[in-house]
């Protein structure tokens, strides 16, 4: 059992704020991804949870147990760090017995340890080799089985796939996910990869300037962002936004077609649609097609929809030119509506989503 | 070949021929009064004194043997390792945490602090040296190898500092937040991780410590009289003697220098190499 809370917690460097008011709660083997563009506290936040940070204010508790005053050590974590951290001096076998050995195990038992994990990351036949004898993956295999063998009740790891080239870090991602899953530690992953979040969460965090934007499930977040920050963070390419002015029968405008909307006191709102969510149509949304990138299976057509950028992914066969104007019509159930004061989803009322 | 050579220089020849003389030239000047020094030295007092010179050693170590039989002679020289020993267990015990603090944390004045270090050095040490002999005679450190290690340390600490500032910036701060994680302290975590890693170049900065006591003439000769370094003694004594013996008085000084500089060579360049950040 380990369960994570994070209770208001903030954090100052000096006079700026790099994280505001925290409230997480990670539940016993989940895998939760913190996902953000650089610099929006996500690895502020982790490195509060394993304690080599402090928080300004808040409380940190794993298992029920208040861990914000107590060092690393003390906390069960064990973490997995962007650089790898193998320690240089020593062998693939010293490293991962390592912290075994700071805990006092007996050393038959470090043995059957070490080789277990090893053999887990398939990297048993490394064990007498140093760190500088190693490729960049069988690096981060050592840094992994490292945490694994203390058997922690918490795994953090920050980006740990980020140094790896494209091939590998799609295989160790598989892996990883496995090996995690295997071992039925609860997990929290640093990432600014919304494709590695998306395949290895079982909840993410979207984090913006300090704060935890959305916790959901990936497709959730990627169905229902809360907010349009989610909403253009999320997919690549994002959500499409239009425009929509209110009509006086209370529906809405959108590149001059009506639809169906919110009712509420703004005049105006922004419609969102994801590009896959579109299809050509003999009416609907007019759009002056300014580049088309066939994609295989797609055609990525980006256009201009009454003077803003409006992406669509539509079926490789159509017939479609630089300057051609085209009728998009938008799936009715996947529009979204947001607020342009505030950026919150404004919610339809009658299926309240 | 001969075509080659008729045809008009290609520049990058003419660059290799610069690149070569420079190198010849500093290897010369370097190496040309290191080894005049060496043939002098073995060579016998009457050789030395003669004209023209020798320019092959004899391996007559009849200089050599004068020397380390003259009166006081050995004393003096175990009395420089006695300084030059203590100087470098002094400089590193200040010196590394220090340095391990630079690296490490953030305070206010961290900048002024390393200008501070720096600026020690901007002293001339005749400027410290006499209101230090005032003040060791007052406080009766005066004459003794431990005030004199005192003065060395002063000397040696800014290197200290600053080379160990950049060997534990050179330690990646994750190493020693994973060994953290792994059950560590700060202290175990500097014991087991940072000072196995630290160690060659603690050792180099020890030993450039050892040869700046090892070396320094200044001080020595004013703060010491009976207890005299070999440097101070050397000073004292070969002024007014005859010239075989000043070249043997040279080498004695020039060779432990010189094999000290040499063992710690790797450590030294990769030290300068990140030291002037």
């Amino acid at each position: 059992m380990a369960e994570i809370k994070i209770k208001n917690v903030a954090k100052n460097f000096a006079s700026y704020q790099a994280l505001n008011d925290i409230n997480l709660t990670v539940s016993d083997q989940e895998f939760m991804v913190l996902l953000g563009a650089s610099g929006c506290g996500k690895t502020t936040l982790l490195r509060i949870i394993a304690g080599l940070e402090t928080a300004t204010q808040g409380e940190v508790w794993i298992n029920d147990r208040r861990v914000d005053h107590l060092p690393p050590k003390d906390r069960g974590i064990a973490m997995v760090f962007q650089n790898y951290a193998v320690f240089p001096h020593l062998t693939v076998f010293e490293n991962i017995a390592f912290g075994l050995r700071m805990h006092n195990h007996p050393s038959a038992e470090i043995t059957k340890r070490v080789h277990r994990t090893a053999e887990l990351m398939h990297i048993e036949r490394l064990l007498k080799r140093y760190s500088g004898e190693l490729s960049g993956g069988q690096r981060q295999r050592v840094a992994v089985a490292r945490a694994l063998a203390m058997e922690p009740d918490v795994i953090l790891m920050d980006e740990p796939l980020s140094n790896l080239d494209a091939l590998l870090r799609l295989e160790m991602r598989a892996e990883l996910k496995g090996v995690l899953a295997e071992s039925k530690t609860t997990a929290i992953y640093v990432t600014h990869d919304q494709v590695e979040a998306m395949s290895l969460a079982d909840r993410i965090s979207v984090m913006n300037q300090g704060r935890i934007v959305q916790a959901s499930d990936p497709v959730d977040i990627y169905r229902n962002p809360a907010e349009k920050f989610v909403a253009g963070f999320i997919g690549n390419p994002p959500m499409n936004f239009l425009v929509a002015d209110k009509r006086p029968d209370g529906r809405w405008t959108v590149g001059g077609q009506p639809y169906d909307g919110p009712s509420c006191a703004e005049n105006t709102l922004d419609f969102a649609i994801r590009p896959e969510d579109v299809v050509l149509a003999e009416t609907g949304i007019k759009a002056k097609v300014n580049v088309v990138e066939p994609l295989g299976a797609h055609l990525l057509v980006t256009c201009d929809v009454n003077g803003a950028q409006f992406r669509a992914t539509l079926d490789s066969d159509a017939n479609i030119g630089r300057g051609d104007t085209i009728a998009l019509q938008p799936q009715l159930d996947r529009i979204r509506w947001f607020n342009p004061s505030n950026g919150m989803r404004q919610s339809l009322e009658k299926n309240d989503v | 070949m001969t075509m080659a050579s008729s045809a008009p220089q290609d520049p990058r020849r003419t660059g290799r021929y610069v690149y070569a003389t420079a190198v010849f030239l500093l290897c010369a000047w370097v190496l040309g009064p290191l080894y005049l020094l060496f043939v002098n030295t073995l060579s016998s007092p009457e050789a030395v004194n003669s004209f023209p010179k020798a320019y092959v050693p004899e391996f007559n170590f009849e200089s050599i043997e004068f020397f380390m039989e003259f009166a006081g002679m050995t004393s003096a020289l175990w009395n420089s390792i006695k300084v030059a020993t203590l100087t470098m267990i002094m400089s590193i015990l200040v010196g590394a945490p220090a340095g391990y603090a630079l690296s490490r944390f953030e305070f206010k004045g961290k900048e002024t602090f390393r200008i501070l270090i720096l600026l020690t050095r901007a002293f001339p040490l005749p400027l410290l040296a006499l209101p230090l002999a005032v003040l060791f005679i007052r406080t009766g450190l005066d004459d003794t190898i431990f005030g004199l290690a005192l003065v060395h340390t002063t000397l040696a600490v800014p290197f200290a500092v600053l080379i160990t500032f950049s060997l534990f910036s050179g330690i990646p701060m994750e190493l020693e937040e994973a060994a953290w994680t792994l059950g560590c302290n700060r202290l175990t975590a500097f014991i087991k991780v940072v000072l196995p890693l630290i160690l060659p170049g603690i050792t180099a900065s020890a030993i450039f410590a050892f040869v700046i006591s090892w070396n320094e003439v200044f001080a020595a000769a004013v703060l010491t009289i009976e207890n005299r370094t070999l440097t101070a003694f050397l000073l004292q004594n070969l002024d007014t003697s005859a010239l075989h013996l000043k070249f043997a008085g040279g080498f004695i000084l020039v060779v432990p220098a010189l094999i000290f500089i040499f063992a710690v060579r790797k450590y030294l360049f990769a030290m300068w190499g990140i030291a002037n950040r």
